[in-house]
């Protein structure tokens, strides 16, 4: 059996624990034959009776008023209750802050070994499997000893999609809340009031890194963005000198974006930066120097200097 | 406030990775090594906490001799203590890790006096196995808020926030405590001159870490298939703005 965790956030499921599902029902076999999706929360109907499109063999429906907000602690308690009880070959997650951080939980407890961002469970039974390593950008093949094989799947591995077949078995499970789990508490959420085109649903991306040399030198940037209805992003080069904020960083510890275009401007192309932009279905490097890495990973190449070639770009378009 | 920091030595790596010949490490003969991104920003964080509070700020590594180096650039930029749990073993797993942190804690506040907050960066950029700072959170006995953009301290408590999709979430737990930290929650300084002289005169702890039985045994790094890409130059200077516009109306995405 593989128990799948479901993440939700207020009534709405995680689109990467649908991804999770997916996945879960290709490594059917052996001792992993059953998914059972495993949601934990309060007041959870709507939240399984979507999940049913989805079709796995059956839901376990962890329900108690202290549950409604997420817990790590109170999360990782309640699987490995049911754990107990089920006996799973596999207990899995999505690999987002929240999956990591429960299935970490769970193994500290029960001394056993997790594996993040696992790409691939290449044999549930021999626990081999592979993970991302630097963002995707190394794989590294490992065996994980213990039951059951504690992992959370890189997001992206697998598509959401939805099955027909037997109606899931809804099952509830009492557990045991432990005044412990609470040792960290929920108490407050901030809406983003963030305007503008944001990174992750613009369709063009203009990236700005070393090359643009100060803040002022994003106003180019910032122009040609306007112009296109883009949105601007950077490097962790112009983050940390302060030329933009964090929340704008294309790269390994910032956003991981995915546009129609990606306009690398002044960026060399370090494995930092292209972990962040390699879900661009094109990219389009813009570089006075010709011999800068970027340019192998490009679709499409300018060799000069961006704070006179952009001017000339978003010319260009208002003519048009 | 009494704070530790554990740090991660990792390569510096440029645009493309070298393996050695027997797939079990990154090549770093040529490359230069530097401290993960998030422990950056959690060291920046201690600092800036016992600038308000006074007191100390340890900051521990577990690596080999040359972690020293990473030890001295977070003493020059403010830490107050090092720690190097020196082990010329690459590669502990996780539990290992950080079992080898929480003896080293046990025994550090058995002589001195107790960590009120310990912190982590949220994972490592290299191995990426985003769990030491839980397990060290359970081997102790506290409570852990993990992936902070925001650190609010007091005498007796921590405010922690995250994110999550479309905003923030808001947590709070009792010290002693455990924290992850994320890159953005601060613009680290760079270390002064002034700090580098005071960092090279500083002494550092060393300890030997007992290494406990292994969980996980990596095989191989592999690099991932990739699609080989060619590049179709657009021209030099500004006379290249024209085809730029070419192709962006060719991948339909002007209006």
């Amino acid at each position: 059996m593989i128990l799948a965790l479901i993440e939700h956030d207020r009534g709405i499921i995680s689109p990467y624990s649908l991804q999770l599902l997916s996945y879960a029902h290709t490594l059917k076999n052996g001792d992993a034959a059953h998914v059972k999706a495993v949601v934990i929360g309060h007041n959870v109907k709507n939240i399984t009776s979507e999940l049913c499109k989805y079709s796995p063999d059956g839901i376990v429906v962890i329900e108690d008023e202290r549950l409604e907000n997420f817990s790590a602690e109170a999360w990782a308690g309640s699987l490995i209750q049911l754990a107990e009880t089920k006996d799973p070959a596999i207990i899995m997650a999505a690999a987002t802050d929240r999956g990591n951080e429960v299935l970490a939980h769970i193994g500290a407890q029960l001394d056993l070994p997790m594996s993040a961002y696992t790409y691939k469970i290449q044999d549930g039974t021999k626990k081999k499997i592979t993970r991302l390593r630097w963002g995707s950008s190394l794989l590294e093949e490992t065996v994980l000893q213990g039951k059951p094989l504690l992992v959370t799947i890189a997001l992206n591995v697998a598509k959401a999609v939805e099955r027909s077949g037997k109606a899931p078995i809804i099952e509830a499970f009492q557990v045991e809340i432990n005044d412990k789990d609470f040792r960290v508490k929920l108490t407050g959420r901030q809406e983003d009031a963030d305007s503008g085109t944001s990174l992750n649903s613009a369709s063009i991306v203009i990236g700005g890194g070393r090359g643009v040399g100060s803040g002022e030198g994003f106003t180019v940037l910032e122009k040609l963005a306007e112009c296109i209805d883009g949105a601007v992003g950077g490097s962790r080069v112009a983050t940390n000198n302060g030329w933009i904020p964090h929340s704008k960083q294309v790269g390994l510890t910032g956003n991981r974006i995915a546009p129609k275009l990606y306009i690398a401007c002044g960026i060399s192309g370090a494995v930092q930066h292209l972990v962040g932009c390699k879900g661009a279905k094109k990219i389009m490097v813009i570089n006075n120097d010709p011999q800068a890495p970027f340019f192998t990973k490009a679709d499409y190449g300018v060799i000069g200097d961006l704070h006179e070639i952009l001017p000339a770009i978003t010319q260009e378009l208002k003519k048009n | 406030m009494n704070i530790l920091v554990c740090i991660k030595r990792v390569p510096d790596v440029g645009s493309k990775f070298y393996l050695t010949e027997d797939g079990q490490a990154i090549d770093t003969t040529n490359l230069g090594f530097t401290i993960s991104p998030h422990e950056e920003c959690a060291v920046e964080e201690a600092i800036s906490i016992i600038e308000k509070t006074g007191g100390h700020a340890t900051v521990l590594t577990l690596g080999p001799a040359e972690a020293e180096e990473q030890l001295k650039d977070s003493l020059a930029r403010g830490m107050t203590d090092a720690i190097l749990l020196e082990s010329d073993q690459p590669e502990w797993d996780p539990r290992q890790t950080a079992q080898a942190i929480i003896e080293a804690v046990k025994s550090e506040e058995a002589k001195n006096e107790p960590f009120d907050l310990i912190m982590f960066g949220s994972e490592s950029a290299d191995s990426g196995n985003a769990q030491i700072g839980i397990r060290v959170a359970h081997g102790l006995d506290r409570p852990i808020i993990c992936g902070l953009k925001n650190l609010t301290v007091t005498d007796s408590k921590i405010i922690g926030k995250r994110d999550i999709p479309n905003g923030m979430e808001v947590y709070e737990t009792t010290l002693p405590a455990v924290v992850t930290i994320k890159e953005g929650i601060n613009l680290p300084r760079y270390p002064s001159f002034r700090g580098r002289i005071k960092a090279k005169k500083k002494e550092i702890f060393r300890l030997s870490p007992d290494q406990i039985s292994r969980q996980m045994e990596m095989i191989q790094l592999q690099h991932p298939d990739e699609q080989k890409k060619e590049v179709e130059m657009l021209g030099e200077g500004i006379s290249a703005a024209p085809e730029v516009v070419n192709i962006f109306k060719q991948l339909k995405l002007l209006k």
